[in-house]
């Protein structure tokens, strides 16, 4: 791995980096990975009632929800030779729905409907853990990024840092709370919650770098099937973030799911930002020293 | 944003991409409170050396007074705030808000015997002028390091004016302290207060007016236009008050109701900042815009690439 991750700092209890590679390819939406996680890890539950969205009544990653399914319903043209049906089929059905106002989520009638349940990016730069001022948020021996909840004591800057918004304050009790990737499972040599609920195997577990060639291998099937669309998100070590332990395949630009597009690790610009501070600081000191030592000849 | 033939209807998801700060208004308030203490500190010192002792003392007393309420402004805004003294478990120089913490601690250890030596009439020695020469150094990065910590967010509003907020909490600092002892100084003493009022005032709105023209030039000024109505209301009563000082401050009644001015426009320029903050990180085309502009014209680290493996 090309970026020192800070985890030589465990000496011998250092272990290999993991994470997961969530394959939306495979994902049914099924929610067991929402339901293993909240149970395993004793979340709150998050009542938002029914949202109408799909089937995403939990919404969005939080303090209460770390592993959220996301259902994106997209009208897609049908390819009229690839589905079997012919183009005046496609126009009727089209036509139909449009006049009826009624959509029948029916097999070729230009509905696609993605599912991808995301999660804590566990990114290589993580923004959270570099702006946590307690150290509440630390790198683990296995690479993830863990919220000491006995540390935090609410400050609330990881909120805005995290350029996905995944962390959030969880109002009952003031601290932030997110995805652990099952530390206390992994000290165990278990697999997290989420990946051993998931019954199509959309969430996998393991060594980051056998998972980016799993990966890898199953982003050319898909597109030697035909998915030219289909992309790994996260997978990149040059990106904003240097990387995610926790990535994905998708089959959509990533804003179509929610995600942003080019994540950045806001401490980047941290140099730029404390050069402005300082100078901006310095400007004071001379506006100071002008106001008050200032006579008129 | 370019067309893409494959697919009919690729829409971004309208929620929001990044979680609403949580921060309460006492974080606004306290970047006022703070600023006003810093900037008061440097305008303390340099008035004792230059032997105003008049402007000295209120100086100083107001950042003492700021010494002692801004830390409380933190600590309420906690989630847990018993655990307050956590933030000094470290000292991390990747996280602004640590960075902070050392320097509010430290600066309010400092104020304390520096204001008690401007206020005892020189009774503390060089110790007190010691602790007044610290007081004042810290005041000035305490006074810009709010701005390095919201821009040191994901948030586009904050984060793409990370060169223009300091200065704009800087300037907005000065003109904080300059109102508050013109309002508090007999005229005759308040000269150098006047003058940090005005010039304070007025590189704050320049500030202001040039950081949000980039940040629409940029596409994530949306925050902002959420909040207009405020935020030309913060700008008025700057300069409304900046105007008044200029041009009556050897009036009493005209200095007290030109530092009041500036002194609300101040608070309302801070709370402008962070309601557009907060509007701007609800905003998913603020977000999702310039990243996809990054990648459609090649300039981004990772998604560019990807894109070009998708392609193949």
């Amino acid at each position: 791995m090309g970026f020192e991750l800070g985890t030589r700092l465990y000496g011998d209890q250092t272990r290999p980096r993991v994470g997961f590679f969530t394959d939306t390819s495979i994902c049914i939406g099924c929610k067991a990975c929402e339901v293993a996680c909240k149970e395993w890890n004793e979340i709150p539950a998050s009542p938002n009632g029914f949202t109408g969205d799909s089937y995403d009544n939990t919404v969005d990653l939080g303090a209460d929800t770390w592993r959220h399914v996301a259902f994106v319903e997209q009208r897609k043209p049908l390819d009229a030779g690839h589905d079997g049906g012919t183009l005046a089929q496609a126009a009727a059905l089209g036509s139909f729905a449009g006049d009826t106002g009624l959509q029948t989520y029916q097999d070729g009638d230009g509905m696609r409907w993605l599912m991808a349940s995301d999660v804590c990016k566990h990114c290589t730069h993580a923004a959270c853990l570099e702006v946590c001022p307690t150290g509440a948020l630390f790198r683990t021996e296995f690479g993830t990024v863990v919220v000491q909840e006995d540390i935090c004591n609410g400050c609330g800057y990881c909120v805005p840092a995290c350029p996905f918004g995944v962390l959030d304050q969880r109002q009952e009790d003031g601290r932030v709370w997110k995805c652990t990737l099952c530390y206390d499972r992994l000290k165990d040599d278990k697999e997290p919650a989420c990946a051993q609920a998931c019954p199509t195997n959309s969430i996998q577990f393991g060594e980051l770098a056998d998972l980016r060639e799993r990966a890898e291998s199953r982003l050319a099937t898909l597109q030697d099937a035909g998915l030219a669309e289909a992309r790994l998100y996260g997978a990149d070590e040059d990106d904003g973030v240097g990387g995610f332990g926790a990535f994905f395949l998708l089959l959509d630009e990533p804003e179509v799911y929610g995600l942003p597009p080019d994540p950045v690790d806001t401490t980047r610009d941290l140099g730029a930002i404390w050069a402005a501070a300082g100078g901006a600081a310095a400007a004071l000191g001379g506006a100071l020293a002008a106001a008050v030592l200032w006579r008129r000849a | 944003m370019s067309a893409r033939p494959a697919l009919g209807a690729t829409q971004p998801r309208s929620r929001a991409v990044l979680k609403e700060p949580v921060w309460t208004p006492e974080i606004p308030l306290y970047f006022y409170t703070g600023g006003l203490a810093g900037a008061s500190a440097g305008l303390g010192l340099l008035s004792d050396l230059r032997g105003e002792g008049v402007l000295a003392r209120r100086a100083w007393s107001l950042a003492l007074a700021g010494s002692v309420v801004s830390p409380a402004l933190l600590i309420s805004d906690l989630g847990v705030p018993r655990r307050f003294l956590h933030m000094l478990r470290l000292f991390k120089v990747t996280s602004p808000m640590s960075v902070g913490s050392w320097i509010l601690a430290a600066f309010g250890a400092a104020t304390a015997p520096a204001a008690l030596h401007s206020l005892g009439g020189g009774r503390l020695g060089a110790a007190g002028r010691a602790a007044q020469v610290a007081s004042a150094l810290l005041g000035l990065p305490l006074s810009s390091y709010t701005a390095a910590l919201i821009a040191d967010t994901a948030v586009p509003a904050w984060h793409e004016a990370r060169r223009e907020l300091p200065f704009l909490f800087a300037a907005g600092a000065a003109a904080s302290a300059g109102a508050a002892c013109t309002m508090l100084s007999p005229v005759v003493h308040a000269q150098p207060a006047r003058r940090l009022a005005v010039g304070g005032a007025a590189v704050e709105a320049a500030v202001a007016f040039g950081m949000e023209r980039r940040l629409r030039a940029l596409g994530v000024g949306g925050g902002y236009d959420e909040v207009a109505g405020l935020n030309r209301a913060a700008t008025a009563l700057t300069l409304a008050g900046a105007a008044l000082i200029a041009a009556r401050g050897r009036s009493r009644p005209a200095s007290v109701a030109g530092g009041l001015l500036v002194s609300a426009g101040a608070i309302a320029e801070r709370w402008t900042v962070f309601q557009a903050g907060k509007r701007s990180a609800l905003r998913p085309e603020d977000t999702v815009g310039p990243q996809r502009t990054r990648v459609e014209r090649d300039l981004s680290r990772g998604a560019a690439r990807a894109r070009a493996r998708a392609a193949r």
